[in-house]
């Protein structure tokens, strides 16, 4: 994939990582008391998106495969909330994840067969060709999906307990912050075990070379194709989460744009290291929203920030920091 | 009978433009090896300019008679202008923000691109504001002939020259002048070809350059029947891709046959099957890619 | 001794080009086998189609009895037959203790596993720890593999082969692009491993000082089919041999090249 930066790995000590957490994670807990309604609002999206994007790094870090056509698993969570709401009349957000999982398995297990045996640009233009198919379909199919126009979804119940009747920010700000709090620490700790498992370490093997990994036994396709639906269902877990707080779903979550921002995120944070994606993901949401809010040629500030990043900072933020925490420790 | 030559024309129509632009795409993927995302903005740009300077023209005073604007062959002569502005911004962007990046992984090139896209879709905007601009002053001029009992557009018929010229041209100048075997020799193999003496960075400038200047007149032709709107990039892109998909990554010949096959389906699809009719392209291209990966003229 | 693996009239073809013509080649258990020829003989053509990277157009390959002329890599791993790469293959991302303890993984099976921390596996990590340090590289167990010097990267590439307990060991060119006094440490290392546990190895190797000096018999291809097959007194002795492959201008070559 590409040229070996460091050579010697630090000695693996994921405790002392976890220590870097805690205060994090503190911050995390305390926002939604003091910070303004707005920013815990922010912050939850940049969460939402942070589970998409450490999703679809599990193909790209992890397994070497850029998809340009995550939108498409994004969207099929957040739809298939909708029309459970809008056909079922179900509320529970429970449910809504369940029902969100099954859906992104149903549809990634059939995208990757199609998709696993290609490599480089072919995967991305085959993810970018599958994901516009279902776009397509949202955007025609008016009567099931609202069209352009989307679908509406009400607050959902938390835990069969908790409702948003009443005042909507404030269930956003508060119960529905910490519920995607929950979800998001849960899927963290998930993704950092699958990618340190021994699952993980045969799709680096993949991503690393794929001739060789053949030949200490792993079935390639087979390992990609799990990879896959594996990181499609964060990614359509993500897209669940993402609905109630958005209050709607429109076909724009199922462009191939979108799946351009998820990309962004990854490569923003850094995707060669495993809180990149995170990090990169809750960066671009301000990135974007601050932007947004201050001209309407935020695209132009944006790509300006993409093609900068791309051109000197390859690893992305935490990379970058890596390298210079590195170089810092290095003199002594 | 009428209603299916109309039917034919309009396919006719579509692959013209969608050659022009999957060929410019296909171009320089062949040479370069890249995929350029922003390759239908630079359509877009293309479309921009020429649909600018029609409708400034079209309108002003100073030219022909008061309130009449320029006459219509003038208009025509300027309608290049937009796929001048594509290939000079193609020239612009090869060197500055391309070259750094053929030595790196695959995925930087495509955010590159990406980025790039980002930036003329906002630089569009910038110029021309939100609202879309028309050209159809030209389209208008040109009348219409009868097909049958049926009126048909005389200026599309311009577009599928245009298409069919510019088909015939990008044969002969890659098969038949020492442009186009140098051009070959870099595609099939850059390092060969740099050892035998051959500027590599210059064949890049000069491919990516031809390949905006094909988007460019795509969109030039195309405005004065469409309007020039925002998103009209991104949308050409995807079914660009469809073309070069089916058609095969880098393959002139490939793009042609792509145009021709999304033209006739597209015009079918809004004629009998609007609702899957993008659906049923991008199916098709996920078909393609999945029976023959290098697509229908492409090499393995 | 008895026949550890048997072709039977194996058949390549490359368009016009006939790689492996009609070849029958037998490794016997125990033994360290040194395939010469010159470049397009077939050699690494043969050792493809054993390991499973090729299938074989027409014949048989007998694997301890059984027909494996078919099956997939994974199957031929687990029946025993593993290979290394004349281009060395690694997993440059991953440490040289990562590239071993992968092999270990695949060969208990324990890459289905997604839920567990690899790093827990207290056994593999002993084991692949113990594998480097038999070709030793223990002291470059965290250095990436794509930051190893390319001696070490050939010891690697076998290491990652012997981890997963074969029968049978395919090296390709195991001393190539590697400097002269480096070859033989490299070959001393591989051959005392291969010879302690028993394994057979089948070399193909250009240099004629490594070939005749580590392997009990010597099989000389040329044109896609088998020009000698003996052991190194017989071979240093064949007329044939001489004048096809040793006699003629074939010098060792320093660099990589096709097999």
């Amino acid at each position: 994939m590409s040229t070996v930066t460091t050579v010697v790995i630090p000695a693996r000590s994921p405790i002392r990582r976890l220590w870097y957490a805690a205060p994090v994670l503190a911050v995390l807990l305390v926002l939604p008391w003091v910070a303004e309604q707005y920013q815990t609002i922010l912050l939850a999206y940049g969460l939402v998106m942070a589970i998409a994007a450490i999703g679809f790094n599990l193909l790209l870090g992890y397994t070497g495969l850029l998809s340009f056509g995550h939108s498409a698993y994004f969207g099929v969570g957040a739809y298939a909330v909708a029309l459970m709401v809008k056909y079922l009349g179900v509320v529970s957000m429970e449910l809504h994840l369940l029902g969100a999982i099954a859906a992104s398995v149903l549809v990634t297990a059939i995208f990757g067969i199609a998709c696993v045996r290609y490599t480089r640009i072919f995967f991305s233009i085959l993810t970018m060709a599958l994901s516009q198919v279902l776009w397509s379909l949202a955007f025609k199919f008016f009567w099931v999906t609202g069209g352009t126009d989307g679908l509406r979804v009400p607050t959902p119940t938390l835990l069969g307990v908790v409702t948003g009747k009443g005042d909507k920010t404030a269930f956003l700000v508060h119960q529905y912050y910490y519920y995607v709090l929950g979800v998001f620490l849960v899927c963290v700790a998930i993704m950092w075990v699958i990618v340190n498992s021994p699952f993980g370490r045969a799709l680096q093997a993949i991503r690393d070379n794929e001739t060789r990994a053949q030949f200490v036994g792993i079935p390639i396709w087979r390992y990609r194709w799990v990879a896959f639906m594996l990181s499609g269902v964060f990614t359509g877990v993500a897209g669940a989460l993402w609905v109630p707080l958005n209050g709607l779903t429109t076909p724009d979550i199922l462009h191939w744009t979108f799946s351009g921002k998820i990309v962004f995120m990854a490569v923003l944070g850094g995707f060669r290291t495993f809180v990149g994606p995170i990090v990169g993901a809750v960066v671009y949401n301000y990135l974007e929203s601050y932007a947004v809010g201050y001209t309407v040629y935020w695209q132009l500030f944006l790509g300006v920030i993409l093609v900068v990043l791309v051109l000197s900072l390859p690893t992305g933020i935490v990379g970058t920091a890596e390298r210079l925490m590195a170089r810092r420790r290095g003199p002594r | 009978m009428d209603i299916a030559l109309i039917h034919v024309f309009n396919a006719l129509l579509y692959a013209s433009v969608l050659f022009l632009i999957a060929g410019g795409l296909s171009l320089i993927y062949g040479v370069m090896r890249i995929v350029n995302l922003a390759h239908g903005n630079l359509y877009a740009f293309g479309a921009y300019v020429s649909a600018w300077i029609i409708g400034y023209l079209s309108t002003s005073v100073a030219v022909g008679e008061a309130g009449s604007g320029a006459p219509t062959w003038v208009l025509l002569a300027l309608l290049p202008a937009g796929a001048l502005a594509a290939a000079a911004a193609g020239a612009l962007l090869e060197p500055t923000l391309l070259r750094p990046f053929y030595k790196r992984a695959e995925e930087y090139q495509l955010l590159v691109t990406f980025g790039l896209l980002m930036i003329i879709d906002d630089v569009i905007r910038f110029l021309w504001g939100p609202y879309p601009l028309s050209a159809s002053v030209v389209f208008e001029n040109f009348g219409s002939v009868t097909v049958g009992d049926t009126l048909y557009p005389t200026y599309n018929f311009l577009v599928i020259g245009v298409g069919a010229l510019a088909a015939v041209f990008l044969w002969a100048f890659i098969y038949r002048t020492r442009f186009g075997v140098v051009l070959r020799a870099t595609s099939q193999d850059m390092r060969m070809s740099a050892a035998l003496g051959v500027n590599v960075n210059r064949v890049y400038v000069q491919a990516f350059t031809l390949g905006c200047f094909m988007a460019g007149l795509g969109g030039a032709i195309i405005v004065p029947s469409q309007s020039a709107v925002l998103g009209m990039g991104v949308d050409a892109l995807i079914l660009s891709f469809i073309v070069v998909v089916i058609g095969g990554l880098g393959s002139l010949e490939g793009a042609l046959l792509g145009a021709l096959i999304v033209g006739v389906v597209r015009e079918a699809g809004i004629t009998w099957f609007p609702e899957v009719e993008l659906a049923v392209l991008y199916l098709m291209a996920a078909a393609v890619l999945l029976v023959r990966p290098a697509g229908l003229f492409g090499r393995a | 001794m008895s026949v550890l693996l048997e072709t039977k009239a194996v058949v390549k073809q490359f368009g016009e080009f006939r790689a492996v013509d009609r070849v029958d080649f037998r490794v016997q258990e125990g033994e360290v086998l040194a395939l010469i020829g010159s470049n397009g003989a077939g050699k690494t053509t043969l050792v493809n189609l054993i390991s499973g990277l090729l299938t074989a157009d027409e014949g048989h390959i007998l694997f301890r009895g059984h027909d494996v002329t078919k099956q997939p890599v994974k199957e031929r791993i687990r029946a025993g037959i593993a290979r290394s790469f004349q281009l060395v293959n690694l997993f440059d991302q991953l440490s040289a203790l990562d590239n071993v303890a992968l092999a270990i993984f695949s060969r208990q099976g324990k890459t289905r596993r997604l839920l567990s921390l690899a790093d827990a596996d207290r056994p593999v990590w002993q084991e692949a720890t113990d594998v480097l340090a038999l070709f030793r590289l223990d002291a470059h167990a965290r250095t990436l593999a794509g930051g190893l010097s390319q001696g070490e990267r050939k010891l690697l590439d076998v290491a990652i082969a012997y981890a997963l307990k074969p029968k049978l060991l395919f090296l390709d060119e195991p001393t190539s692009g590697v400097g002269t006094r480096e070859k033989a440490p490299i070959m001393d290392t591989i051959v005392s491993v291969v010879r302690s546990e028993g394994i057979s190895a089948a070399i193909i190797e250009h240099d004629m000082d490594v070939v005749f000096s580590y392997s009990d018999r010597i099989v000389a291809m040329h044109q896609g089919t088998i020009l000698a097959d003996g052991t190194p007194d017989q071979i240093r002795r064949d007329e044939k041999v001489l004048t096809t492959l040793i006699g003629t201008p074939e010098p060792p070559r320093p660099s990589q090249g096709g097999g």
